[in-house]
């Protein structure tokens, strides 16, 4: 369905090709996962399937790229439009009208279909995704996993051949990511699609793929899940533990690994997992007490009551849309409580003048860049220094401890997602704020980002932070957190150390205590732990 | 009346009269009638949806013309008037700048007909800026002739970054206060342009992108004779056009013939409108329907607007058009009558469908910041 013939790309601005002599087959109904890490040219490759690479990037392609035998050099994206649907990574920028059922219409309209086609086949959509109840909806009071259904949805009208999608389900709360993939399923299962999707949440993918591609420096490799995953240096808890327990073959759904388990639950039946050491008599940074908040006339939250003490790492956990953003926008004073109480070391933080804020809150956004200010990475440190009131190259210090290899002339917007995350980092830490608030730090991260970033949290953890982060992403809170609030319709339902949270909650669970419940194994380290213990 | 969308065409009728009406008038008071009934119209009819909330962005625009057109009256006035409010140092301009001038007296006369001016176009602002956030931008689009699709949406396209771009603009401020900057002043106004315009660019690369994946702008291959046809008639109509534009200006020909080489330029550009919309391939999904209520709204728009022209011809009524700036400005009976058409739209339209009540109650709505 797809061919990759003998693929070389190269960005105009590179010396070096981000595709390499890529010889690639994907055949028809297929549900096909692109793995790589960050920069690794994922993004590049779903693009040149239908053609924006290169014809909106620019750039140099040597060889064809094909889909169902029509080729890119020949035809630019519109006409493959009826083809090839492609999902961009932000469905919100992408869309082009207003109202769910006009987007679900607008490649056909783009298309010449009849009228009278359009409306079964936006009718047969809408049944297809589940989104019959929101037809009329503007799209933009959607919630995050509705929105990318749409996304899906408005490609599919158009009836084509393969779906491409790129990180579909990183801004999703698990449970619509689950949505989400049930629908791909679906789709690959009832119409035959080919799909083709890259993803860094691989826990979330992995078992419903029938292949993987890994794209590494420029070059592919492919082939079935279990026979790449022996090796792969990215795979999910799911994976390191089959490596781990010496599991053959290599379970890849927690189904199989549950069915492998048995011997490993004996193995582990007398030892008990380690856990994060929490600090007993910590001094408490911030108190909320009955915090209410709305939007009009709209109740957001409603009497939360949460204690922060120093050297805790918390975990915020929710659906899309429980609260937890504003939340945090309350806890930095972006946000005035309609009721209730809000102290940080005793202080409101609506109270404390703009250029003092740092000293007691620092709150770092779902998107870094919008922090960045500067035209390159060194002069954003230095405004960080002023602002922070810090001596001058502090923060120019802390990036070299966290990100060494980003150089000082590069601009903040051209950095990977994973640095600008650590850049903005450091701006807000340079302060040394007690309170540190982070809003969906891991969204768009590898594994090895991911597991950087855990590694400078713990640390200003154990300096004497109080750290408190929303997130939708389980294996990050299974190996940081020490404790876990989930909210829900505003209100918190449950706040309690990690394990004894999350491995109640079948949604927030990680895929070690899915595996191994009802014992509270969380992550792949533990049973290392343990295991080394074992055999000592 | 159910809930519905009233079609775009009729809001944009209506907004456009109106401000046609109030390009023909002056008198501060028949202007505030305008603006106070399109605040009416959009208080009663404005949808929950995120076009509906940039009417405020043009409430703030029409102050800002008012202001800035005083204060460069203030400063580079002419000294028309007797009455001297305040004499600022006068700053003599060389010669070649004749007609220009800074500072010297200022009169109530010469800020009084600043602020007309000012109020004038700030209503014609306002009266668009109604229909913007009245009816969806993107919904007007399935009203336009295919031939004019792509001009219609850039335009689009442009209009709905309006909201976005202070959305951001905002958030932006929000994550400068989170460093401990300044937001206020000018310079912490200023100091927010790169990163706006930054994340706009960003935005309209991925949508573009999006457009053309979906199929935007497809369309059939022409012929090389067709496509041959369709360079000639362009450049025939276009030539006509300004040969006959040339004949009327200079009176180099006669009157008549002028007009008829004008007009077959015309004509012939219309048909080039007609066959580039025939190599479109471009379909519409329900498009929207006219009935009574778009008829009675567009005929309000219109009335409004052949009151005001009646007014115009009527030579008696020139003062009250544009009020001597020494007199109190007269308030016509005609005037409160354009005010009451005006605002009939307020009832004689559907409501817009409530949308933050969907019908399954249990969804929550995440509210975006």
């Amino acid at each position: 369905m797809i061919r990759f013939d003998n693929v070389t790309f190269r960005y105009s601005d590179e010396a070096e090709p981000v595709l390499r002599n890529v010889n690639q087959e994907i055949p028809a109904g297929e549900l096909a996962l692109l793995l790589g890490a960050t920069g690794s040219g994922k993004t590049t490759f779903l693009r040149a399937i239908n053609g924006l690479v290169p014809h909106f990037t620019g750039g140099h392609l040597a060889g064809v790229v094909s889909v169902n035998g029509r080729s890119t050099q020949e035809h630019q994206p519109r006409e493959l439009a009826d083809l090839v649907g492609f999902v961009p990574q932000d469905p919100v920028s992408g869309f082009v009208t207003d109202l769910v059922e006009d987007e679900l219409a607008y490649s056909m309209e783009c298309l010449g279909v009849t009228p009278s086609v359009m409306r079964r086949r936006v009718e047969e959509i809408l049944d297809l995704l589940g989104l019959t109840q929101l037809r009329t909806r503007p799209l933009h009071t959607l919630s995050g996993g509705q929105q990318q259904r749409v996304a899906i949805g408005s490609v599919l009208t158009a009836q084509p051949l393969v779906l491409v999608l790129d990180e579909p389900t990183s801004a999703l709360d698990p449970g619509a990511a689950e949505e989400v993939l049930a629908s791909l399923h679906r789709l690959v299962h009832d119409l035959g699609i080919t799909v083709i999707l890259a993803e860094h949440r691989l826990e979330r993918v992995m078992q419903y793929c029938d292949s993987i591609l890994l794209l590494e420096g420029g070059e592919i490799s492919s082939g079935s899940p279990s026979e790449l995953m022996q090796t792969s240096p990215i795979a999910p808890p799911v994976i390191h533990l089959g490596r781990l327990a010496g599991w053959d073959p290599l379970p890849i759904s927690i189904r199989d690994a549950r069915r492998a388990a048995p011997p490993l639950r004996a193995l582990l039946a007398d030892h008990s997992p380690a856990v994060h050491a929490v600090p007993t008599q910590a001094p408490r940074i911030a108190t909320l007490r009955k915090l209410h908040f709305a939007y009009g006339n709209q109740s957001v939250l409603r009497g939360v009551d949460l204690d922060l003490d120093a050297g805790e790492i918390t975990a915020l956990m929710g659906r899309n849309g429980a609260g937890k953003s504003t939340l945090l926008r309350v806890l930095v004073g972006l946000k005035e409580p309609l009721k209730g109480s809000v102290r940080i070391n005793g202080v409101d933080p609506r109270a404390v003048p703009t250029s003092d804020l740092l000293r007691h809150v620092g709150f770092v956004p779902q998107q870094p860049h919008d922090l960045f200010e500067a035209l390159s990475v060194g002069a954003e440190c230095k405004a960080s220094d002023t602002d922070a009131k810090c001596a001058p190259g502090t923060t120019r210090a802390l990036l070299a401890l966290m990100a060494p290899e980003v150089a000082d002339n590069t601009h903040p917007r051209d950095l990977s997602e994973g640095q600008q995350m650590l850049l903005a980092l450091c701006l807000i830490v340079a302060a040394k704020p007690p309170l540190l608030l982070l809003d969906e730090p891991t969204r768009g991260l590898d594994y090895p980002t991911k597991k950087k970033l855990g590694e400078v949290l713990v640390g200003l953890a154990q300096s004497g932070h109080s750290i408190l982060l929303a997130t939708h992403d389980v294996e990050l809170v299974a190996e940081l957190a020490t404790r876990v609030v989930i909210m829900g319709d505003g209100e918190i339902v449950a706040n309690g150390p990690t394990p004894a949270v999350i491995t109640d909650s079948p949604m927030f669970a990680p895929q070690v205590s899915k595996i191994l419940a009802p014992e509270r194994w969380i992550t792949v380290e533990q049973i290392a732990h343990a295991l080394e213990q074992e055999l000592a | 009346m159910i809930a519905r969308w009233l079609h775009p065409g009729a809001w944009w009728l209506w907004s456009l009269s109106l401000a046609a009406a109030a390009s023909q008038t002056t008198n501060p008071l028949l202007l505030a009638l305008l603006i106070g009934s399109a605040v009416i119209v959009v208080a009663s009819r404005k949808p929950q949806a995120p076009w509906g909330k940039s009417f405020n962005f043009f409430l703030f625009l029409g102050a800002m013309i008012i202001t800035i057109r005083v204060l460069f009256q203030f400063i580079f006035g002419a000294g028309m008037g007797t009455t001297i409010l305040i004499e600022l140092p006068g700053i003599s301009l060389p010669d070649w700048m004749n007609g220009l001038r800074v500072g010297g007296s200022v009169t109530l006369e010469a800020l009084l007909g600043a602020f007309y001016d000012g109020l004038r176009i700030a209503t014609i602002a306002i009266v668009i800026g109604a229909a913007n956030s009245l009816a969806s931008p993107t919904r007007l689009l399935k009203a336009i002739p295919t031939a004019f699709y792509e001009l219609g949406v850039s335009i689009v396209v442009a209009l709905t970054f309006i909201p976005q771009l202070t959305a951001d603009a905002g958030r932006i401020r929000e994550m400068r206060r989170l460093r401990g900057k300044n937001t206020k002043g000018v310079r912490g106004f200023a100091s927010l342009g790169l990163p706006v315009l930054a994340g706009a660019l960003d935005r309209s690369i991925v949508l573009a992108e999006s457009m053309d994946s979906r199929g935007y702008g497809r369309h059939r291959k022409e012929s090389a004779v067709g496509h041959r046809i369709s360079i000639g008639l362009v450049l025939t109509s276009l030539s006509l056009a300004i040969i006959g534009i040339y004949a009327l200006l200079t009176a180099s020909l006669s009157a008549m013939v002028a007009f008829i080489i004008l007009g077959t330029g015309v004509l012939l550009g219309g048909v080039t409108l007609w066959r580039a919309g025939l190599t479109r391939v471009r379909t519409v999904y329900r498009p929207d329907t006219w009935a009574l209520p778009e008829s009675l709204v567009s005929a309000a728009g219109v009335t409004v607007l052949a009151i005001f022209l009646i007014a115009h011809s009527q030579v008696n009524q020139a003062l009250v058009l544009t009020p001597e700036l020494n007199t109190w400005p007269a308030l016509p009976i005609w005037g409160l009558i354009a005010f009451t058409v005006a605002s009939t739209p307020a009832l004689s339209s559907p409501r817009p469908p409530d949308l933050n009540s969907s019908a399954d109650a249990t969804l929550k709505v995440e509210v975006r910041t």
